[in-house]
């Protein structure tokens, strides 16, 4: 082969490595457009829910988790560094500030039973399904 | 621009040169704040779910790198009912230039956030040349 055709060939190769990574980052993105910050992630079994969501550096004693019937809401926030005279950013990508979400579960819940943990920057929510709520077996009778 | 808008969506990693990782998780280029201040420069990276133990910092040659592993933590007898984010491991590599001292260097990791203390080099910080003008 002649060596222009090796380099041609090199050409040829580069649009497919962009379509690969256009290809990548849009899959990666193909739910994004309208999720409120922040993010949560919802387990339901018949008569509990868990919420998970992710909340770095942020003090759980400042978060606020406040649960009305189905409807569970989250607030809290986190400060940005303060630099002082002479310091400067090089890059800042993380957030800061306040942040509140609300989220609608499939069922009531128990007030008096959720729990919350706060384990490496992740906070879980433990929400029970009010008693009331909860279907009931209706035996049915044989005439 | 941070109080603006809140980045949502995780970043996925840039795929590793070096090869897949053997482990089948997904992995996350975490955001990170880089502040430069009189004698180090501050390198923080949100890693929730990631603690002291799971972090693993390495430098080889110029090259700083984080990786955080993440246990997902999944409910037993729950169906996943609404996901708005992926859970999988963090990494996000940084070249350095000579102004770090590489032995000096310290990390710690609080709440899921990683916080790596580079200091600069003691020749750097000292070298302050004044400029005279001439007339």
């Amino acid at each position: 082969m002649l060596w222009s055709d090796f380099e041609r060939l090199g050409r040829f190769l580069e649009p497919w490595r962009d379509f690969e990574r256009m290809h990548r980052v849009l899959s990666g993105r193909a739910s994004a457009l309208s999720i409120e910050f922040p993010a949560l992630n919802v387990w339901v079994s018949g008569d509990n829910a868990v919420v998970t969501t992710e909340l770095p550096g942020v003090d759980p004693n400042t978060i606020d988790i406040s649960v009305v019937g189905k409807s569970l809401t989250i607030r809290g926030a986190r400060e940005p560094e303060v630099l002082k005279e002479g310091e400067s950013y090089h890059r800042r990508e993380r957030w800061s500030g306040q942040f509140t979400k609300t989220i609608e579960l499939p069922f009531t819940i128990d007030t008096t039973k959720v729990e919350a943990k706060f384990i490496k920057g992740v906070l879980h929510i433990n929400l029970p399904r009010a008693e009331a709520d909860k279907p009931r077996k209706i035996a049915v009778k044989s005439a | 621009m941070p109080d603006a808008t809140k980045e949502v969506q995780k970043k996925e990693a840039d795929a590793p040169e070096k090869g897949e990782l053997t482990r089948a998780s997904r992995v996350y280029a975490p955001s990170v704040d880089i502040i430069e201040r009189k004698d180090d420069i501050i390198v923080t990276a949100d890693m929730p779910g990631v603690d002291e133990k799971s972090v693993d910092i390495m430098l080889e040659k110029n090259v700083l790198t984080i990786y955080g592993k993440v246990e997902a933590v999944i409910p037993e007898k729950h169906n996943l009912y609404i996901s708005e984010y992926g859970i999988g491991d963090y990494q996000r590599a940084f070249t350095l230039t000579d102004e770090v001292d590489r032995e000096k260097i310290q990390a710690s990791v609080k709440n899921g956030v990683l916080r790596v203390v580079l200091p600069k080099a003691e020749a750097i910080k000292t070298k302050k040349i004044t400029v005279k003008a001439e007339a």
